[in-house]
């Protein structure tokens, strides 16, 4: 493989170009899946564009599945910095949505904006809370972070059916999920806000969570880039050694990193909870967590990548569910696969061409300063 | 006496159970003693329990399933040595897209080819493997313990039973007595070093893959053509992780590691007769926190409590090189 003077290769190139060409290739070979599964992809591409903007409400929903990637991809992103695999996202969104509803539930005296900011606190403790164990374990025992998060993840689902069914359920409806909250407590919608205007739109689960997802992604640049505890834990996960030869904590580092990314994971309870199902249903997270990891990933762990990463899972999502309606031989599980290819590509496989697209570029340029 | 064939029985679904631990965490070794680290034992797991019983169904013979779940999850390996030996991509980056491109690509194809959601076809007895019976199994089963032991306990099981616990001598003997093993465990702990010496690092890793890829494929094949007579989606549940837990927690060792994956199997086994079980002082104990008992086992197994597992030295590292 050629070794190129990184300093000399532009941002967009690194930045830009590589991460597109990574997903093109990745769309090319999911492309080839449905082809197996015995559709056509390009049928498949265009209902993904009708069902993602074809209409107003498509694209509500859109939005909606972006707010829980943004939740979920910056989760993974912040522990990322510290190279921690949180793949527990799943676990720490489930816990968390049961800090909304527990907080919600029981202040439901106070005013409701107190109410809502209290039940963000609460999905961000609790999920920080469900991180903590295997940070704890990380940082002091080197219990491999990827095998406790997963093992936290099978708990979770045990813990929450356990507590659905025995203990918080609402034993005057059939299926396990608990009573719902009172109706001020739900988030305003997208369409509450469309009818201020006397626009009027049919439901969509998109509500003011997708503001909450904006001003997360702000809080984690600022913190991971602009403050003392962002540089510490990059340098833990660049370099732990040196880290401590400079007097930084790895354990501490992990730790923090590990509960702040676990509460960000939480905060996706707050979207379901608060503002699509007003209570607890049984497996809300629905893999969300999980492709947190590839928006990540493909965001190049930066909130600036991880809201047009986030968007495209968004796209993927609403608009498959389109195709998975038209094309009978499609199911959901089509686009988990396409997560995987995209984690592939733009992950473990991200030197591919990396090399040869960078010496493209620097050549280029030199090309020009010559001439 | 029904205490006595209560404790055969437990004993008998403890070796069932592990038995697709032990491969997998005899994979787990041949991989992660070479440096590579493999998390994507679930995911070729769960491929190869798919291809097997595919393979089975469309050409009616489970050893040929078997084989072909074999190339399936070697073809896998070798995609995470392309990822992680060759273009030096992070390891668990590779794995965990592994894992999550399997669980779609498999739930997705079964739904696509047979239109049930997740679920391949039931096989027939000639489609799967059965329980093999001992010689003398019926005629010595009136006979006091040794008739316990043996029939009760030892016979009927599926083939990949006896395979599985004949693994690990053979996997011992590989890796800590002969020379394939000991470059394997070199490359592992000092690759510059090995390289040195003439031997060819990457080579030595992919080897290590492709071991890894085919006794991962009879763990597969165990629970899709021998204990189910199916695939369904999701159905390897956390066994790969439990497997890599296991052998982390026998120090990548192959004695230790079985004996780990034992103690799982045994919990599970302990998980499934307690289901529904007045337990004297504490009572019914609710079915869902029983199931999350092997899960709860291994982050308390990973805590290390018996001491601090250290990891073959040059893990999770690509080699690079000098030129």
């Amino acid at each position: 493989m050629a070794t190129v003077d990184k300093s000399r290769v532009p941002w967009w190139v690194s930045n830009l170009i590589v991460p597109l060409v990574n997903l093109t290739l990745a769309l090319f070979v999911s492309g080839l899946f449905i082809f197996i599964a015995g559709e056509n992809p390009f049928e498949a591409v265009s209902l993904i564009i009708y069902g993602s903007f074809g209409y107003i409400e498509g694209f509500a929903y859109t939005l909606y599945y972006t707010t829980n990637f943004i939740f979920t991809g910056l989760a993974f992103a912040v522990a990322f910095h510290c190279r921690l695999f949180n793949i527990g996202g799943e676990g720490q969104a489930y816990i968390g949505g049961l800090g909304v509803f527990l907080v919600a539930i029981n202040f439901s005296f106070l005013p409701v904006p107190i109410v809502w900011l209290l039940a963000v606190g609460g999905a961000v403790v609790f999920g920080a809370a469900w991180a903590f164990i295997p940070a704890y374990l990380q940082a002091t025992r080197g219990s491999h972070v990827v095998i406790t998060t997963i093992m936290f993840n099978f708990i979770a689902a045990s813990l929450m059916v356990f507590l659905l069914v025995d203990v918080i359920r609402d034993t005057t409806q059939m299926g396990p999920h608990t009573v719902a909250l009172p109706e001020e407590q739900w988030f305003p919608s997208f369409e509450d806000f469309a009818a201020l205007f006397g626009i009027k739109i049919r439901y969509s689960p998109l509500n003011i969570s997708f503001l909450l997802a904006i001003a997360a992604s702000f809080f984690v640049w600022f913190l991971v880039w602009k403050t003392r505890w962002g540089y510490e834990m990059r340098a833990v996960g660049h370099n732990t050694q040196a880290a401590i030869y400079a007097g930084i904590s790895p354990y501490k580092n992990i730790i923090i990193a590990m509960c702040i990314s676990g509460g960000l994971a939480g905060l996706l309870g707050v979207n379901e909870i608060l503002g699509v199902h007003h209570k607890i249903v049984a497996g809300f997270p629905a893999g969300y967590g999980f492709t947190g990891i590839a928006v990540a990933l493909m965001g190049r762990n930066h909130p600036i990548g991880i809201f047009p990463a986030a968007f495209l899972f968004g796209i993927l999502y609403q608009g498959g569910s389109e195709v998975t309606f038209d094309m009978p031989n499609i199911t959901r599980y089509m686009f988990v696969a396409v997560q995987g290819v995209i984690i592939l590509f733009s992950g473990a496989l991200e030197n591919l061409f990396r090399p040869q697209i960078e010496n493209f570029f620097v050549n280029r340029l030199n090309l020009k300063a010559k001439a | 006496m029904e205490f006595l064939s209560d404790i055969a029985s437990l004993i008998n679904s403890t070796l069932r159970i592990s038995t697709p631990l032990v491969f997998a965490a005899m994979a787990g070794i041949f991989a992660e003693r070479s440096g590579v680290i493999d998390f994507s034992l679930e995911g070729k797991m769960l491929m190869a329990a798919f291809v097997a019983a595919v393979g089975s169904y469309f050409l009616g013979n489970p050893w040929l399933g078997l084989l072909l779940a074999i190339i399936a999850c070697v073809s896998l390996s070798m995609l995470h040595g392309f990822a992680s030996v060759t273009y030096k991509g992070d390891q668990v980056v590779s794995c965990v897209a592994i894992n999550i491109l399997i669980i779609g690509l498999t739930t997705a194809l079964a739904a696509a080819w047979f239109g049930q959601a997740g679920l391949t076809p039931t096989l027939t007895e000639d489609q799967r493997f059965l329980e093999v019976n001992l010689p003398f199994a019926e005629s010595l089963r009136d006979v006091p313990i040794i008739g316990t032991i043996y029939s009760d306990i030892l016979s009927g099981h599926y083939i990949f039973v006896y395979l599985a616990y004949a693994t690990v001598p053979l996997v011992f003997w590989v890796v800590f007595k002969t020379s394939f093993g000991l470059r394997l465990r070199a490359v592992g702990e000092n690759p510059s070093a090995v390289d040195t010496a003439g031997i060819n690092v990457f080579a030595m890793r992919y080897k290590a893959l492709a071991i890894n890829g085919v006794l991962i494929a009879f763990a597969g094949a165990h629970l899709s053509t021998a204990v189910n007579a199916n695939f369904f989606r999701e159905m390897s549940a956390g066994r790969g992780y439990l497997a890599l837990a296991a052998m982390i927690f026998g120090k990548w060792h192959p004695k230790t590691a079985l004996i780990a994956c034992l103690l799982f199997g045994f919990t599970d086994a302990l998980q499934i007769r307690l289901q529904g079980v007045e337990l004297p002082a504490i009572g019914e104990i609710p079915v869902q926190l029983i199931q999350a008992l092997p899960y709860v086992l291994t982050v308390v197994l990973l805590a290390g409590f018996v001491g601090k597992a250290i990891a073959p030295n040059a893990i999770g590292q690509p080699y690079i090189k000098e030129r």
